[in-house]
């Protein structure tokens, strides 16, 4: 922990060297850390999204979960609207930090009805002043969500995948907070129901004025909704960079096979893109290879790379890279 | 979302080659249409859907009728009987030293010689025991102790098994190391040598004197209660420190802490209501446990003290005029072999209906 960062005010969430390891059984006696989360810094300021995405495995959810304090991360700082995130101040903070989770089935309690899943951030902090206020907050939760006010009393079962994740974001809506997580929430939807769910993550923003981490491995509906994407490739960050600039002039080879696996719902581009593909398996993250984590699947790799784990460098307009090859 | 772009004549015309679907067939949905589509079924809370399944079930439901009649019958019974569970019957204010040993519904020389006389004479419906006493009476009373201590038996193991598997589960890593090295301690012990050593080491601690129900039940019983106490529990504490184990993974519960829930708050809003079924379940499979270990230890007299019977005592004293009288063994040992029968397969069928993992 670096106690004498300071973060930038302009910025609303701060993570400078995010270290998360986690230590794994090797042996009766030995534990090996998996270095899930392995120096991870961004920024994300007020209203804005950060499109986070990698393979799996990559430790885009860890990224989350620890930025969150739902882990305790092993290094590194976090910063929210200036205050430092750590066991002491996260209990004030968790009102302005929620998260939407991957899967709408397991992430609503089955026991509960749609009022309780929703209210529970309310109750916790006491947002209402009786039971009427709270009806009422909960209500407009789920008209702002697009649920059906009758559906109030139903249980978290008798709905669809699209209607059990609108939920999900109504309950991480409920505080009103200032900055969310979504942790793969559309991924496990269908492409309809996808896009209906983004709209109204951006829908969201507008009125509410909210900012997204939005981890993904679907490039194309992370460059729909944020305004800035990072790459992330076996805890280390690649590349981040502004979306369009990000889809239009990839730098980091990891980034350029990812975008040419994008499948494009336009035949004619589709067939002039050449997909680039990558050989071999992701390493795994206990036997991590030195250097540039990419190299082994990397085709300009260089002995340089075996040797020194490139930072991550401004190559002009914010545009970051941790590459080599210039 | 721009509707009119979805408007029919502005589709692409079908190529007639083209084996694609026609789009000008389609029409578009008004919005009637459109909430009829969302109309759902009728709520159902997971307790209601689950009693509607053990409704079908006719072995669990079937179960509870001959358990709801004997409730009835050992509540009954010792008020319509006019005979007390430990006084020999006694013909118009005199002891009827003859009336032992009657097969059911047989009166003795002096009760016939009553009823002649004019009087009435309540029937034996299960005859009477070597001292004349009234077997239906006894066997009664013995159903009710032996339910009361499988009930209680159960309801020691539940709080005790609940509290210690919840916190381990809850809380894991070392926690849950050092717990579960005790539970396995425990469960290494031979349960009846330590029933049999307690209840000798209890006799000379506690001394009951007096009319409580404790006193009556002697201290074989509390000893049994107790070793319920020490012992048994491990079982249950297994189980539901696994169960939580396995539902601590689930995303609700980080959502909860996400909200900024504290631990009592989800161990009682979202750990403990989705392994209660599983819990109570478990529950209802230990009562037979425990009365087939109260009857076993009746059996080999460490159960409940004379006059008191219990069906493990009952049957034990039958044992020595088996061939004679078969029908003093067959009673008690119908009622132990009904209760636990009923209580099994009533939990059977509470497994079926409740358990999450037979759901979806």
């Amino acid at each position: 922990m670096d106690m004498n960062y300071k973060p930038n005010p302009e910025n609303l969430v701060e993570v400078n060297d995010l270290k998360m390891y986690f230590p794994v059984k090797t042996g009766m006696f030995s534990r090996t850390p998996l270095k899930a989360v392995d120096g991870v810094s961004f920024a994300i300021r007020p209203g804005e999204t950060l499109g986070l995405v990698g393979e799996s495995g990559c430790g885009k959810t860890t990224v989350g979960r620890a930025l969150i304090r739902l882990y305790k991360p092993t290094d590194g700082d976090v910063f929210f609207d200036g205050k430092r995130v750590d066991d002491k101040s996260i209990s004030s903070l968790r009102k302005d930090m929620q998260m939407v989770f991957q899967d709408p089935y397991s992430s609503l309690n089955p026991r509960m009805t749609v009022e309780d899943i929703i209210g529970e951030p309310l109750d916790v902090h006491q947002l209402y002043k009786n039971k009427a206020d709270r009806r009422e907050q909960i209500l407009n939760l789920m008209e702002l969500v697009g649920l059906n006010a009758e559906h109030a009393t139903r249980y978290a079962h008798e709905f669809s995948g699209g209607q059990r994740q609108r939920i999900g974001i109504a309950r991480a809506l409920a505080t009103n907070p200032r900055f969310i997580v979504c942790d793969e929430a559309v991924s496990a939807l269908d492409v309809s129901i996808q896009a209906q769910v983004i709209n109204m993550f951006e829908d969201l923003q507008h009125k509410l004025g909210v900012a997204y981490l939005f981890i993904a491995h679907d490039l194309l509906v992370v460059h729909h909704i944020s305004s800035r994407i990072a790459v992330m490739y076996l805890g280390k960050m690649v590349e981040t960079a502004d979306a369009d600039e990000l889809n239009a002039n990839p730098v980091h080879p990891y980034t350029t096979s990812l975008l040419s696996a994008v499948p494009y719902p336009d035949p004619k581009i589709a067939k002039t893109s050449r997909r680039i593909i990558l050989e071999g398996d992701v390493p795994s993250p206990l036997h991590m290879p030195s250097g540039c984590p990419f190299r082994t699947r990397c085709k300009l790799a260089t002995d340089h790379c075996a040797q020194e784990m490139p930072a991550l460098t401004d190559r002009g307009n914010g545009h970051m890279v941790a590459c080599w090859n210039k | 979302m721009a509707k009119e772009a979805y408007d029919v004549n502005q589709m692409p015309k079908k190529n007639p080659l083209s084996l694609q679907i026609d789009l000008r067939k389609f029409e578009k949905a008004t919005d009637e249409e459109k909430v009829q589509a969302e109309v759902m079924s009728e709520s159902t809370s997971f307790f209601r859907d689950g009693m509607r399944k053990l409704r079908k079930n006719p072995l669990a439901m079937f179960s509870i009728i001959v358990l709801i009649l004997i409730i009835l019958m050992i509540i009954i019974v010792p008020i319509v009987v006019p005979y007390s569970y430990s006084d020999i019957i006694t013909v118009n204010g005199k002891r009827d030293k003859s009336a032992t040993n009657m097969a059911p519904f047989t009166y003795s020389r002096m009760e016939q010689q009553y009823i002649d006389e004019g009087g009435k004479v309540f029937p034996h419906i299960m005859g009477t025991d070597e001292l004349g006493r009234d077997y239906f009476v006894r066997v009664a009373y013995g159903t009710r102790i032996s339910l009361l201590v499988g009930v209680f038996a159960s309801i020691i193991v539940l709080i005790i098994g609940v509290l210690y598997g919840s916190i381990a589960g809850y809380f894991g890593g070392k926690v849950d190391l050092i717990m579960m090295r005790f539970v396995d301690v425990i469960y290494s012990l031979p349960d009846l040598l330590m029933i049999i050593l307690l209840s000798v080491v209890l006799n000379e601690v506690l001394k009951f004197n007096g009319n409580g129900i404790l006193a009556r039940l002697g201290t074989n019983m509390i000893s049994l209660f107790i070793v319920f106490g020490l012992l048994y529990w491990v079982g249950m504490a297994r189980l539901v420190r696994g169960q939580i184990l396995t539902i601590k993974q689930n995303e609700y519960v980080l959502a909860a802490r996400v909200s900024g829930a504290k631990s009592p708050r989800i161990i009682r809003r979202h750990i403990l209501p989705n392994c209660i079924g599983v819990i109570i379940i478990s529950a209802a499979l230990q009562i037979p446990s425990a009365i087939f270990t109260e009857s076993f230890l009746s059996f080999i007299s460490l159960g409940v003290k004379a006059p008191m019977p219990s069906l493990g005592s009952l049957a034990s004293a039958a044992r020595s005029g088996i061939t004679t009288y078969t029908y003093k063994l067959v009673f008690p040992a119908l009622m132990i072999g009904l209760i636990t029968l009923a209580f099994n397969l009533l939990g059977d069928g509470l497994r079926d209906a409740f358990d999450p993992k037979l759901r979806r």
